[in-house]
């Protein structure tokens, strides 16, 4: 019988047995991680919905978040780190590894573990099995696709890709560099790490969207609170109290003055214990609201009835966009056909399995904060100018990062740990909940979109008028660059000679709208696919026929009159989907004739997206040593979030360097060991960072060259601390110890930068804003149950012109996700504030909604790229929901002019239409 | 004052319910959601910790199934047809972690309107065994839950068992839910149906119930009473059938498309019972 406040608890942990003096019912996944320091047991959510801290009791899988510590007496317990017995990994982390089915990896141990407890009952299991085994684990990265094949592969007939030679590794399937240590629990991530003596911080938000609000003297707390440190206020930031992506606005308090603007805001922050800061409620601090009327979707921005969202935006408009090529009246008016319509989307949240967390310790007179990030030399920047210091005082270590899509590009908990570091001279952490994480951060715009397009009888575009609205929300964030980005790609990957494009990002008192892969373009895709199809319909072309003939060629100019010469693969994409197109729409055909209820139909669509920022210098500088010992390093500060930057960087460095890949170390993103790549967005890394990369490793090579005295064709090998560099006349040897030491204990090295060439645009936003654009289309088979209103995507084949494939693994890997998430926005995905603030209310696809997915890379090389590849990141998802949203046009006949397609929402339409049943 | 109470009988758990209130913990698949980022501070009588409240056992009246029987062991359970409707829904609670944590009796206690064993248990006429130290109450599933997230449990009570009498010779079960994605789906609709057939596949008795239509799951007992002598196949379904539904607007669906769907899923899951 247990009766105590704190019980001893004995059971087996990884065959060992463990004995603990513990609060019984502290959640299992939390005792694992902060008493037993076994991090590979993720928590995404603590409440089982999305099984990151899936671990095996008794060989079942549980949800350690669900299990009670009091409840894990006597039993036998597994997690991640009990899995490979010395250092060995088991089959089926070594089929994670070699399939690629880690990505960002925050998922992989729930994953691993969920799959583990199939593979004790079956040791052949079947795809239905598999799927039911991973059925409780969510992955916002991978689209399972690989998961599942790594299941399925794991301990029959497999075989590892080659590790490449030296130079040879730009092409080949390459495994993860860091992915040993994604698959065996390893991998640091934001919540695995902090000093000991760290304080615990929690900020108190605001449940209101609009309201004022007082508080008590934060000293009655502290008295009531021994364990509570500090109580920080608006009054304690001691630089400027406010942030933002654009250095003119620094909207977004860190902390709320008097006033909130949406429901998460943060106002005050609880430093102390973890206990007492878990403890205090909102009675205890005094907090008063008053609620004021809140400014809700885009009518309530536009109505002018409430005071402005912020002050210094009298029409809460915060910015607008604009594109202008030719005349488009001129171009309607000679059109034979016209096509229009309305669109909406909902607001849509990035879904990364692991919340915001670090921590910020203070280092003699800086500052270090440990975090995951996608841009730790703007995070430096921010949290500068919040404290009032300079940005070389603060270093940003970044953690790896458990997913990110645009979310972990704005600062979160950064300013505030820093500020809660720097006045108390203490180590400070922060881990947010899920609930947290949901109502704090930043999300997908919703959009209203009027979006005409007309064409000849022959089917050649004519004209194509776009007007969008972006709900930005409370605070700037990327609003600005949603805006902009939008009316230059709304035209689609298309040749279109007169085009009229503008939109406004609008304030509301509702979550700030940010940057989420792909910056506003996957809504406006919706628009311009459907007005495609809707064009060819109209002059009785077939869709993808239609969409092959206005497609952007080579010669072409784009809506800012952009002329394309090199890398156009957007013919060739949708070629190589002709047969399938074809045979899938036969088969859709012959299977409706057999069905009343249940409609299949085929959709496409496609997408065109510039590579890195618009219109503006995004440079960025890899750096690659080698040392005395021989131990070649690259400094790479592209940040890695689980697209797989880092192997992608060794890869192209060690070609250009010529030693093999396999050879090299690797420091990322760390803002005082890295040079400044940019920010992982906007799908630069690979074509802006890859290019630094590429250039690094040359200047390295140039400088071994020089050194060895030896001929530009020599091949270069390390044994120890001799650099051979071999050429016709023989070997010519460095001895690196004999080579000064430079301050980063390199000997030799290399630095590459690159910035893409991009012109200024004009007042009508004509010229070159990116440098290089990636291309792609999707085609996707649905089945609509037409009295249930719900869609089966059934399968979806995905051509992308990538340039050049570096790794064909994470290629692939990346168009899975980026479908996952394309599905996601069509079918299911809304974030309605107060309401969704779990991941069982906000429905992300899990591994049993997703179609069979075929991948067709295309190479149209980028003579600007590195080894000619472009970005994917985005591309990959942009189509998805277009082709989706035409297949169910396609399986009923009816178009769906708002998403997510929710069955609700397609039953309506079905009704309406008089085409249910 | 204890925080914390795991007892290994069942007679203990009934002292210290006696004494004073407790929450109840068992799978915890819905204790540690609702206390996400909040401390935990009421005291909890862990029943976990009760070797005979795990079994599920058939007697002459019928099947008792223990007060921590999980939805792994019904799914496990060698079970009368009758039972399908039920398997079906365990498979497709949560994942299967829930599946292994998360209890039937946990399920009925927390009332959820969108609860996937209610439906299912009442087609079964399932009854609820309450026990405290003033003795035993055995109450209909009706009886039991009272609303949205109410039951007739008393503080000092605990859910000892459902019991589900037998059910006939020829009776099938089945379950349809209708939801967004495939795994980790909370119902928007869910219709649960047990059939009694004679040696022609006409209809004995039928019972069925539909569930997130209204604040605690309803059985169509004017549908069950037209429907003797017929055949599934031939089952009509009108306004009248569905009176005592009130669906509501939510985060899943409108009350128009519950509405909507409700005839369509309810064929459904009458014809599919053979």
């Amino acid at each position: 019988m247990i009766t105590a406040e704190k019980i001893t608890v004995s059971f087996i942990l990884n065959d060992t047995p463990q004995t603990l003096s513990v609060n019984p019912l502290r959640r299992f996944s939390d005792v694992l991680r902060e008493d037993l320091c076994l991090t590979g047991t993720k928590v995404g959510c603590d409440a089982g919905d999305c099984g990151a801290c899936t671990i095996l009791i008794d060989g079942k899988q549980h949800n350690a978040c669900l299990t009670a510590i009091g409840q894990v007496g006597g039993r036998k317990v597994r997690t991640v780190e009990g899995l490979s017995k010395n250092g060995e990994l088991t089959p089926l982390q070594q089929a994670f590894l070699d399939e690629g089915a880690a990505q960002c990896g925050i998922c992989t141990p729930g994953m691993l573990m969920a799959a583990q407890s199939l593979l004790y009952k079956t040791s052949n299991p079947s795809e239905q099995q598999v799927l039911d085994a991973l059925g409780g684990v969510l992955c916002r990265c991978t689209g399972y696709t690989k998961i599942v094949q790594a299941v399925l592969k794991a301990g029959q007939d497999q075989s590892s890709p080659p590790v490449p030679k030296s130079g040879n590794a730009v092409g080949t399937r390459m495994v993860k560099v860091d992915g040993r240590k994604k698959i065996t629990g390893e991998e640091i991530f934001g919540a695995d790490q902090a000093p000991d003596d760290s304080l615990w911080l929690r900020a108190i938000r605001s449940p209101h969207p609009r309201a004022k609000f007082t508080y008590d003297d934060p000293e009655k707390v502290l008295q009531k609170y021994p364990g509570l440190v500090k109580v920080l206020t608006a009054d304690d930031v001691p630089g400027n109290n406010g942030f933002g992506i654009y250095p003119h606005i620094k909207d977004q308090p860190v902390l709320a003055k008097n006033h909130v603007r949406f429901r998460g805001e943060a106002v005050l922050a609880l430093v102390g214990d973890q206990v007492s800061v878990d403890c205090v409620s909102e009675e205890d601090l005094g907090l008063s609201w008053e609620p004021l009327e809140a400014i809700r979707g885009l009518d309530g921005a536009l109505a002018g009835n409430l005071e402005p969202v912020q002050a210094q935006f009298p029409d809460n408009t915060l910015s607008r966009g604009y594109v202008k090529k030719s005349d488009v009246e001129k171009g309607f008016s000679e059109s034979y056909a016209v096509a229009e319509g309305i669109w909406t989307t909902s607001a849509i949240e990035h879904g990364y399995i692991e919340p915001e967390a670090g921590y910020a310790c203070k280092v003699g007179k800086n500052l270090e904060i440990f975090v995951c990030t996608q841009t730790p030399f703007m995070d430096q920047e921010e949290v500068a100018q919040v404290l009032g210091i300079e940005p070389k005082q603060i270093r940003i270590i970044p953690s790896a990062v458990g997913g990110g899509f645009g979310g972990k590009l704005d600062i979160s908990l950064q300013p505030l740990v820093a500020v809660a570091a720097w006045i108390l001279d203490r180590p400070v952490r922060c881990i947010y909940t899920r609930p947290e994480s949901l109502a704090s951060t930043t999300k997908r715009h919703p959009v209203r979109m009027n979006a005409k397009a007309g064409c000849t009888r022959e089917g050649k575009l004519t004209a194509f008028e776009y007007r969008g609205d972006f709900n930005t929300g409370a605070y700037a964030s990327w609003g600005p660059t949603v805006a902009d980005r939008v009316p230059i790609h709304c035209t689609g990957p298309y040749f279109v000679p007169n085009v009229l494009s503008q939109t406004r990002a609008l304030f509301t008192n509702e979550s700030p709208s940010g940057a989420f892969r792909g910056f506003g373009t996957p809504q406006a895709a919706i628009a311009h696919e459907a007005l495609m199809d809707a064009l060819a319909e109209k002059i009785g072309m077939d869709a993808l026929e239609f969409r092959i003939k206005n497609a952007l060629r080579k010669g072409d100019r784009t809506a800012t009159g952009q002329l394309l010469e090199n890398s156009v693969g957007q013919v060739e994409c949708l070629e190589s989907l002709k047969s399938r197109w074809i045979k899938w729409r036969k088969e859709a055909k012959e299977f409706n004739k057999k069905t009343a209820n249940t409609k299949r139909g085929i959709g496409t669509g496609c997408v065109w997206y510039g590579c890195g920022n618009t219109s503006m210098s995004n440079p960025s500088t890899m750096c690659v040593g080698i040392n005395a010992e021989g131990k070649v390093t690259l400094y790479n500060g592209a940040m890695d979030i689980g697209q797989g930057a880092n192997t992608i960087m060794v890869q192209i460095c060690a070609d250009a360097l010529g030693i093999p890949a396999s050879q090299f170390d690797l420091v990322m993103g760390d803002t005082d060991l890295t040079a400044d790549a940019g920010k992982t967005s906007a799908s630069r890394q690979t074509f802006v960072s890859g290019k630094a990369a590429q250039l690094a490793g040359e200047h390295l090579r140039a400088q071994i060259i020089h050194h060895a005295e030896a001929s530009e064709k020599a091949t270069i090998h390390i044994e120890g601390e001799k650099l051979i560099a071999k050429d016709d006349s023989g070997e010519h040897v460095i001895l690196l110890s004999d080579i000064l030491p430079q301050i980063s204990g390199d000997v030799l090295t290399g630095k590459g930068t690159f910035d893409p060439p991009t012109t200024h645009l004009d007042e009508n936003r004509q010229g070159n804003p990116y440098a290089t654009y990636g291309f792609g289309a999707h085609i996707a088979e649905v089945e609509v149950d037409t009295l249930l209103g719900t869609t089966k995507v059934l399968r979806l084949a995905a051509a992308h012109d990538v340039g050049k494939t570096i790794n064909p693994t994470q290629v692939e890997g990346q168009i899975h996700g980026g479908i996952a998430q394309g599905l996601g926005l069509a079918l299911m995905e809304e974030y309605i504030q107060k309401v969704s603030e779990n991941l069982h209310d906000y429905l992300m696809p899990t591994v049993g909604d997703m179609p069979e997915i075929e991948v067709i890379l295309i190479e149209d090389p980028e003579p600007l790229g590195p080894y000619g590849a472009k970005g994917i990141g985005e591309h990959a998802l942009i189509p998805t929901a277009p082709a989706i949203l035409g297949a169910i046009k396609h399986a009923t006949g009816v178009s769906i002019h708002h998403v997510p397609a929710t069955p609700d929402c397609v039953l309506a339409t079905l009704q309406k239409a008089g085409k249910n049943g | 004052m204890l925080k914390y109470f795991r007892p290994d009988k069942l007679e203990d758990a009934l002292v210290a319910l006696s004494e004073y209130p407790l929450t109840l913990l068992a799978g915890g698949t819905d204790f540690y959601p609702a206390r996400v980022g909040k401390p935990i501070t009421e005291k909890v009588l862990d029943l976990t910790g009760i070797q005979g409240l795990r079994s599920i056992q058939q007697t002459d009246e019928g099947f008792s199934l223990g007060a921590l029987t999980t939805w792994t062991d019904i799914i496990q359970a060698e079970l009368p047809s009758a039972f399908d409707g039920l398997k079906k829904a365990a498979k497709t609670i949560g994942g299967i972690q829930t599946q292994n944590a998360g209890t039937l009796c946990g399920n009925i206690c927390n009332a959820s309107p969108a609860a996937d064993s209610v439906p299912n248990l009442m087609a079964l006429d399932a009854k609820v065994e309450l026990k405290s130290m003033q003795g035993i109450r055995t109450l209909s599933l009706e009886e039991f839950i009272l609303g949205n997230r109410k039951t007739a449990k008393k503080q000092d009570e605990l859910v000892s068992n459902i019991f589900v009498p037998h059910p006939g010779k020829n009776a099938f079960g089945n379950f349809e839910k209708l939801g967004i994605r495939a795994y980790l789906v909370i119902s928007i609709v869910m219709v649960g149906v047990v059939a009694e057939l004679n040696e022609q596949d006409e209809i004995l008795n039928l019972k069925v119930a539909v569930g997130a239509c209204s604040p605690v799951a309803q059985r169509l007992r004017l549908l069950e009473k037209e429907c003797v002598g017929q055949r599934l196949k031939s089952i009509e379904i009108h306004p009248k059938h569905l009176e005592l539904l009130d669906p509501i607007d939510d985060v899943r669906a409108s009350a128009n498309y519950r509405n909507a769907v409700v005839p369509e899923l309810l064929k459904r899951a009458i014809t599919g019972v053979v």
